[in-house]
């Protein structure tokens, strides 16, 4: 049987190429995958642990939580926590590690590194064992900083040059020192790294004679964890922590090896998608295999093959298809994992250096992929040969699909996808969460139903299609009638481009519904002209908004000032802003009372009055981070939105009771609107800081939608794959169907259709398959992105579903683009088919 | 122009080739399937050609009829030579002047008959001529299953079709390749018989491979093929007549 199965094989290479094509490309994706995430991660822990040499054990800060009326806060590791850990006998020396933000700007201004990267931190002494300087010398005070290789090299920087850096707001404009390398993982992945002496960064990150960490090195013969019981001993347990340099590897490593995991666990759902949709390829290949060899597999019968053995045969033959493309794709997913840290190193983004890693895990899952997904999506033919009696041996005529397993077939689909609509009506109606996991079963349901449904569907859909073809003469009715006269293949080929069409639409839709959502909320209840903000979304000093409201031609300003405090036993942010400008910065809706902030009146919003029981002209008293209490009065109560919410009060009634206030951003009334030149003026008023942001309503709007934007062109280009497998489909099915009609097209080509004619019938009918999967597909995802917003509208208010009928108008066209393309070779090759052979072959 | 005469008319050639060859391979491996044959089909005439298994009989009709191309020599369909076309005239060609009749029927079974009947001209773009259409229709008895599907069809009835798909365009010349091969004997008969009152009654020319003596017998005239010549000639043949003739061939190619 293996042998038969194997010339089978043999015999047909040609028309198993695009399965195996489809499969290779799913292995590729999955083993891709696996061998880079396994890569990078390999030389992220390397990274890590390289980082740890200088350390043997770390203390750091215990968080105390808030309890009673005192707010949970972060004690401060002081100078007398540094000397008793250096002064424990396993310890050889102790160094205070500081760490803040720090933006670098490049030659022209702009921010190096992007701003969510942008660090800062001390460099202890003169020599410190973290940072080796190639360059240059250890900074000292304000006036000299120190910046990592990678950036120097970046933006063109050289000991002596001036930079311009930022940490909260003023601009400082230090000589650089020296320069030093790093394994740090944050410069690694393209960011920055400025350092400036401790008592300076110290003072720059706003926590004069405190560190972030203490880093304790033993001396020769010390374990480190006999240095942590040591220091354990000495330092007071209930504010600081000490974990061992070998437990910080391992928890970094756990860290990275988790979030390579869920990237893993992303990439690998959508090289699922792929192998999915190649899975109706390889069903459609072997089905017409089947179905040409009825007459071999008869006779097979006849002469005594069980059926399990003619199924046995069709599996081996899945078997063997399966391990080539499995064998091809595994390589190729090697090659694509190699080369994606050349294509992140082109974005920007340094990967550490590491070997390749090829996991015998990678190979088996490769292997057991491409095995398995083909083996399974030929069983189903495999069966169908199996039923093949022994009679049709001797009968001429191919097997064909009975009228009643469509009716059957028909009535499953129709019963599904009602059932799947009904369970995603049903799901739009319920809250967020709760929805969920019934919009989920609803889609894929209907999903299905469709899918087992479209050998119906294509009837109507496709003779919607005449009059357009009818401009194509004899060519589009051919193609039209072609299309349809194998259902099932039609429908599959169809099938496998509408799930990454009704993909692609339902994101896009979600993405465009969810962008225009989140828009009007960031600016439906702003006034403002301008809202300033740090690039990173880190706090911004007081000085800002002082610089700013004496700015000319600024009418007003006010901060909004995150603080904690305790409300009831609980913790309660508050919101410090300027309670004379508020009014007029704000377009907030007041449900009652009036918006008032000032002295000890507030304004709260909704859902945390109705969370305190609170209403116009209720009283309740507040505990500040300083121990203080007071007693506040609720002017107000307003309808909050994500952006702006919570208890709103003067930042004079606040100031008092804040060590060390810091703004999350400041808004900006100015007398011109938003005029360029107005801009410029608070650009300069704030000394053109590179890391701080002025936006208005529109550079807003512009951020988010860049966001969107990014996001939606990753899933797209994630989503390429299954596209490209279904291309091949569309190809494949084509190929078939010009070698089933070989003779039939001879015939056309003698009685007078020429070659131009030939191909416009099978370019025309890969049109159709390819608009027809892409109608449904994108019916489909319209459908989902409504449902879906549906639920997202619960917990977004200002959701709304907009329909982006561009680039639905666009998709359309791809799949049109899909039907030329994929009818490019098969076209070729119908019009150079031998007109007489193909005339008297039967 | 030639003429040839034949039962009292002079009639204009339909389609003449002269000293066509057909040579496959080179060398030691050359296979002469067309020696420089010669030979007029007259317009009005029923010609049959016959001819043992790899006379060439085949090659012979689709070079005349521009399926194939050829080595050497000429080929005249009415006042075109083909040998210069390029293959988008011949198509046209195919599809303007000549009508084909094959062996396996071969019509389209996603198309009604009077669909396939009537695709030549649709392929053309051009309006059938309503009164010959259904002259042609009428002569082969059609009339009653123009909306049925070829699969709906008897052999016998998917031939009639072909053969009114031939006639349906006025070609100027109808080239058959054993258009009987595939039928019972009754509806060979009623295919031949169309065929020869075509010739009759609308003064169609028809070219005929076969290698039936009985299918000969309704032809004007039989031409005898043997390894790529013309070795003979038989103008209103009767079956016997081609069977003897025929029986030499074998008698030949056993001794040979």
């Amino acid at each position: 049987m293996f042998r038969t199965a194997l010339r089978n094989v043999l015999a047909h290479k040609a028309r198993l190429l695009m399965t195996v094509l489809a499969v290779m490309l799913g292995v590729a994706f999955v083993s891709g995958t696996l061998v880079f995430t396994n890569t990078l991660s390999g030389a992220l822990e390397n990274s890590a642990a390289k980082g740890f040499d200088h350390v043997d054990v770390a203390v750091e800060p215990e968080y105390q939580e808030g309890r009673g009326d005192r707010v949970g806060r972060t004690p401060e590791l002081t100078q007398a926590v540094l000397d008793t850990s250096a002064r424990v006998p396993g310890a050889a020396s102790a160094l205070g590690v500081v760490k803040g933000f720090t933006a670098i700007a490049d030659k022209d201004g702009k921010l190096i590194g992007g701003g969510f990267r942008s660090e800062g931190g001390n460099y202890w002494g003169t020599k410190d064992p973290r940072y080796p300087l190639t360059a240059g010398t250890a900074p000292h005070g304000a006036g000299q900083v120190l910046i990592d290789s990678e950036t120097a090299r970046r933006a063109g920087y050289r000991v002596g040059d001036t930079v311009r850096i930022s940490v909260d707001g003023p601009v400082l404009t230090p000589r650089i020192s020296g320069i030093f390398t790093t394994d740090d993982g944050n410069v690694t992945a393209g960011g920055s790294l400025a350092l400036f002496d401790t008592a300076t960064a110290q003072k720059l990150f706003g926590k004069p004679g405190t560190y972030d960490e203490i880093d304790v090195k033993a001396k020769a013969g010390t374990s480190q964890s006999a240095l942590k019981a040591q220091l354990d001993a000495a330092l007071p347990k209930d504010s600081t922590r000490t974990t061992t340099a070998h437990k910080l590897a391992d928890d970094q490593a756990r860290a990275i090896s988790d979030s390579m995991s869920s990237m893993k666990n992303g990439l690998l759902v959508f090289a699922g998608i792929a192998l999915f949709v190649g899975t109706f390829i390889i069903a459609n290949t072997f089905t017409m295999l089947v179905a040409q060899r009825t007459k071999e597999l008869a006779l097979l019968r006849a002469v005594g093959a069980s059926r399990r053995q003619v199924t046995r045969s069709v599996l081996i033959e899945a078997f063997v298809v399966g391990t080539v493309a499995a064998v091809v794709g595994l390589v190729a997913g090697i090659g694509i994992g190699a080369g994606m840290r050349s294509l992140m190193e082109s974005f920007g983004a340094t990967v550490p250096d590491g070997p390749l890693v090829v996991t015998p895990g990678t190979v088996a899952a490769a292997l057991a992929v491409g095995i398995l997904v083909t083996m399974l999506a030929a069983w189903l033919p495999g069966r169908r040969a199996a039923k093949i009696p022994p009679v049709a041996a001797m009968s001429s005529l191919h097997a064909q699909a009975t009228t009643k397993s469509l009716v059957l077939r028909n009535t499953l689909g129709a019963l599904l996808a009602a059932a799947g609509i009904a369970v995603v009506l049903a799901a739009t109606t319920m809250s967020g969460d709760s929805g969920q996991a019934p919009m989920g079963l609803g889609a894929v349901l209907l999903i299905i139903g469709v899918f087992v449904l479209t050998p119906l569907l294509s009837r109507p859909l496709i003779a919607a299609s005449a009059p357009l073809l009818r401009v194509f003469g004899v060519a589009g009715k051919l193609a039209r009638q072609n299309s349809v006269r194998n259902p099932r293949r039609t429908a599959a080929t169809a099938s496998a481009l509408m799930i990454g069409l009704t993909l692609i639409t339902g994101m896009t839709v979600i993405a465009g519904s969810l962008q225009h959502g989140i828009d009007k909320m960031a600016s439906a209840a702003i006034r403002a002209d301008y809202v300033v903000s740090m690039a990173n979304g880190n706090g911004l000093s007081p000085d800002v908004d002082r610089k700013l409201r004496s700015t000319e031609g600024v009418t007003a300003t006010s901060p909004l000032r995150n603080a904690a405090s305790r409300i009831d036993g609980e913790t309660e942010y508050l919101t410090g802003v300027n309670g004379a400008a508020i009014g007029e910065l704000t377009d907030l809706k007041v449900d009652e009372g009036s918006f008032t902030v000032g002295g000890t009146e507030v304004v709260v919003d909704r859902t945390t009055a109705e969370d305190h029981h609170w209403s116009a002209g209720s009283h309740f008293t507040v505990s500040y981070e300083d121990g203080k209490k007071q007693r506040l009065t609720v002017a107000g109560v307003y309808e909050g939105n994500e952006m702006i919410r919570g208890i709103m009060l003067d930042n004079a009634t606040l100031a008092p009771h804040q060590s060390d206030p810091t703004d999350m951003q400041v808004m900006v009334k100015t007398a011109d609107g938003t005029s360029g030149a107005v801009k410029d003026r608070l650009a300069e008023a704030l000394g053109s800081n590179p890391a701080i942001k002025i936006q208005n309503k529109k550079d807003i709007s512009n951020e988010i939608a860049q966001t969107f934007t990014l996001v939606l062109n990753m899933l797209y280009g994630l989503l390429a794959m299954a596209v490209i497998v279904a291309v091949l489909g569309v190809v494949n099915t084509l190929a078939m169907s010009v070698f089933e009609r070989a003779q039939e097209i001879g015939m056309l080509r003698a009685i007078g259709l020429d070659r131009t004619g030939i191909k416009r019938m099978v370019r025309l009918e890969s049109l159709v398959i390819s608009l027809f999967g892409g109608v449904l597909g994108i019916g489909l995802g319209v459908f989902f992105g409504w449902a879906a917003g549906q639920l997202l509208g619960t917990s977004l208010t200002t959701y709304e579903l907009v329909l982006p009928w561009g680039r639905i108008v666009v998709f359309l066209l791809l799949a049109a683009v899909v039907g030329v393309l994929a009818a490019l070779w098969p076209a070729r090759r119908a019009a150079r088919l031998n007109m007489l052979q193909a005339i008297k072959s039967e | 122009m030639t003429t040839s005469s034949f039962a009292g008319r002079t009639t204009a050639v339909a389609a003449r080739a002269t000293d066509l060859s057909k040579i496959y391979g080179q060398g030691e491996t050359q296979v002469v399937a067309l020696d420089r044959v010669s030979v007029d089909f007259a317009q009005g005439e029923f010609t049959a050609i016959m001819g043992p298994s790899g006379s060439g009989k085949s090659t012979l009709m689709h070079c005349v009829a521009g399926l194939d191309t050829f080595s050497s020599g000429s080929v005249r369909i009415g006042d075109t030579e083909l040998g210069s076309l390029k293959d988008k005239q011949l198509t046209r060609l195919r599809r303007d002047k000549i009508g084909f009749i094959f062996q396996a029927f071969n019509l389209l079974p996603t198309l009604t008959a009077l669909e396939n009947i009537t695709l030549p001209m649709d392929i053309a773009g051009r309006k059938p001529d309503k009164q010959w259409l259904d002259s042609v229709i009428d002569m082969v008895g059609l009339s009653g299953r123009l909306g049925h599907r070829p699969s709906q069809l008897s052999g016998g009835q998917q031939q009639r079709v072909a053969v009114a798909r031939a006639l349906a365009s006025k070609p100027e010349i109808v080239f058959g390749d054993e258009p009987t091969g595939n039928l019972d004997s009754r509806s060979g008969a009623e295919v031949l018989g169309f065929l020869r009152n075509s010739v009759r009654q609308l003064g169609q020319t028809v070219v005929m491979v076969t290698h039936d003596p009985v299918a000969a017998a309704y032809a004007d005239r039989v031409v005898f093929l043997a390894d790529g010549r013309i070795v003979d000639e038989v103008y209103g043949p009767t079956a016997d007549a081609v069977l003897d003739r025929m029986k030499q061939f074998d008698a030949k190619g056993r001794v040979s």
